[in-house]
């Protein structure tokens, strides 16, 4: 890799936030400009994730012995300097966040970048965070990157204004800069027990730790841990995320799908790198605590899924579900598992991002249905348009059988979430369950796993169905919800995207198949990153 | 001085967790405040504590590292006081929105069963 290739590594994370400071510098009434800036940043994000991919699996082969793509930022080597890793793992983690991205600012053009300022600059800023946690490889740097897409976060859940937005995002800053300081006394504590912070580097240190520094390593990972899994809302530390979810924009909603899987990710990373089979006395560590937290985190969801009232709530306790879910899965182990839980990673997403973006042209209709029953009769039609939706200069396309494509996106949004054949989300909990019958001992703890899949799989389907029926099934008197393309667009390409996964499975697998492998044997990242040597200027 | 340091931090880590508990959203900026301040001293134990060691080394030679302090630790406490320093603004912005979209200054935005 030569010339320009050399830094692709890096764009993921410099582009958005070039893009994003730059259309600080422009007024709010240039709506176009920044809608054509971002929208157009986003798709070259996906290339360019498109592109790495190409790069760390050869071409698209699916030889296992391709190396990951390590870059180093101001030429420093390894562990003096900071780097960045390209390997499989983040290759598909970004491929996965430029596509929500794109396809949630795609959704927020309708009308959600209008309610409040500055949203394309915060939406970027978020994107160049997350990319940021998925490329860093050092633990302090993934301190800076959360910080970075915390505080968009911040910005993008404020978005809109309102009480309730304010009240929730005050419980949510003040939960994550709390976060954030265990984040960090646990980054201190690895530091005082190893010396490093590069990852691969902690992973060749580890096994050497003398036991007797071995309680305040693994006590710092836990802390560390712990600050991942309030992110990746395990229970009980997970009280917070329904709420906030709830308050988000939708658009901003569907894009915090993807943050509770950064959480996921590192806990995957860290768990693989520090605490795999070669880490000595470390070893395993920590892996009873997450599958039972994991359970604990399932089995919350499935109530909470039941109890909900409206919509969004089933879609924020569908979160904890996928996130109990692939924490207990990563508990258990074993490459066939971790290559069907990335699977489920990536299908359970997709449609949970699916899922928030649909609910509200879904439950817009309801609103006026229940205003119209419970205060009288419409004067004028316009009167019961949506607050929002006051702009008149915008241009929606009035699509016929709106119910029809609505009903046809949430129907098949239910059978993803809920893992009903033939869908993506039926092949990820079939390969999960699959294989955890393939372990050599089917333990207690696998068949507890297999119950609490299907349990809440069927708790999905119900809560699901019942809202399902209520809001679209049940014939209404009023006129059908206004849709604009540039709604439903989206939402098609993210079950586009989940068809594809079904369609490609098998493929798809093959590369799920090789990331858990190096994920089971990270001595190839390891290798890679403590071998790269500086760039040295070419002799002129 | 070890002691004093811990007794510092432990100081500041159980008023700052006491205040962050307090219904009034002024409390938990001051308690999360003084939580990120044991925060900082702690990762600047975490680079053993030396005195009249500096942490950068001159361009003279090779020098003994051993005479000076662990300059990492610093970098980042730096690091972390601009990051808890942003925030920490931005959550006081936020306190004001919500203390006048709600008329409250309690953390739920309403008052609780007294």
């Amino acid at each position: 890799m030569s010339g320009w290739m050399q830094h692709l590594t890096i764009a993921p994370i410099v582009l958005p936030l070039a893009v994003s400071a730059f259309l600080l510098a422009f007024d709010e009434r240039r709506r176009t400009l920044k809608r054509i800036m971002s929208l157009g940043t986003l798709a070259a994000l996906i290339a360019i994730a498109t592109l790495l991919l190409w790069q760390v699996t050869d071409g698209f082969g699916l030889s296992p012995a391709s190396a990951p793509y390590v870059y180093l930022l101001g030429n420093w080597p390894a562990p003096f300097g900071i780097v960045l890793v390209a390997d499989r793992l983040s290759a598909l983690m970004l491929l996965l966040s430029s596509l929500l991205g794109f396809t949630a600012l795609f959704y927020a053009m309708a009308r959600w970048d209008r309610s409040g300022p500055r949203f394309h600059v915060l939406f970027l800023l978020l994107i160049a965070g997350i990319n940021g946690a998925f490329l860093t490889g050092d633990i302090f740097n993934l301190f800076v990157f959360f910080e970075v897409l915390l505080a968009a976060s911040y910005g993008l859940l404020l978005h809109g204004s309102g009480a309730e937005r304010t009240s929730a995002s005050l419980h949510y800053i003040a939960i994550n800069i709390a976060t954030s300081l265990l984040f960090l006394i646990g980054v201190a504590m690895i530091y005082a027990a190893t010396g490093t912070l590069n990852m691969a580097d902690l992973a060749e240190r580890i096994p050497a730790v003398p036991p007797g520094d071995l309680p305040l390593l693994e006590g710092g990972a836990a802390i560390l841990g712990t600050a991942f899994l309030v992110k990746s809302g395990i229970w009980p530390l997970s009280f917070w995320l329904s709420r906030t979810y709830t308050a988000a924009a939708p658009p901003v909603a569907a894009l915090f799908a993807i943050m509770t899987k950064v959480g996921i990710y590192i806990v995957l990373r860290l768990s693989s790198l520090l605490f795999g089979a070669t880490s000595g006395g470390a070893a395993g560590f920590a892996d009873n605590w997450l599958i039972w937290a994991g359970f604990a985190t399932m089995l919350f969801g499935t109530i909470g899924i039941l109890s909900a009232r409206t919509l969004t709530r089933v879609a924020g306790h569908y979160v904890l579900v996928s996130s109990g879910t692939l924490l207990a899965a990563i508990g258990i182990g074993g490459q066939a598992l971790m290559a069907a839980l990335l699977f489920y990673l990536v299908s359970s997403t997709l449609a949970v991002a699916a899922l928030y973006l649909i609910i509200e042209p879904v439950t817009r209709n309801a609103d006026e249905e229940d205003r119209i029953a419970g205060i009288a009769e419409p004067v004028f039609d316009d009167e019961y348009t949506g607050a929002l939706e006051e702009n008149e200069d915008e241009v929606g396309i009035v699509i016929p059988g709106t119910i029809a494509i609505l009903g046809g996106g949430f129907i098949f949004c239910t059978l993803l979430l809920a893992g009903l054949p033939p869908l993506s989300g039926f092949i990820a909990k079939f390969a999960i369950i699959d294989a955890l019958f393939r372990h050599a001992a089917i333990t207690p703890t696998s068949w507890l796993l297999i119950a609490l899949i299907i349990c809440s799989g069927l708790a999905t389907l119900i809560g699901l169905t019942r809202a399902g029926i209520d809001l679209l099934w049940t014939p209404a008197e009023d006129s059908p919800p206004r849709l604009s393309v540039i709604e439903v667009a989206p939402i098609g390409l993210l079950l586009a995207t989940c068809l594809a996964l079904m369609i490609y499975a098998g493929p798809v697998f093959l590369y799920m198949e090789t990331a858990a492998g190096a994920l089971g044997d990270p001595s190839a990242y390891i290798e890679a990153v403590r071998g790269t040597p500086p760039i040295t200027k070419a002799a002129p | 001085m070890e002691i004093v340091l811990a007794l510092a931090i432990g100081a500041l880590t159980a008023s700052g967790l006491w205040l962050l508990l307090r219904p009034r959203t002024f409390q938990v900026v001051l308690g999360l405040s003084l939580l990120s301040y044991a925060v900082n001293l702690f990762i600047l134990a975490a680079g053993r504590l030396r005195t009249d060691a500096p942490p950068i080394v001159g361009r003279d030679g090779p020098v003994d590292p051993s005479l000076y302090a662990d300059p990492v630790p610093q970098a980042l406490v730096l690091t972390a006081i601009v990051i808890s320093f942003a925030t920490t603004a931005l959550l006081l912005v936020v306190l004001l929105a919500s203390r006048g979209l709600t008329g409250t200054d309690h953390v739920d935005g309403e008052e609780g069963d007294q």
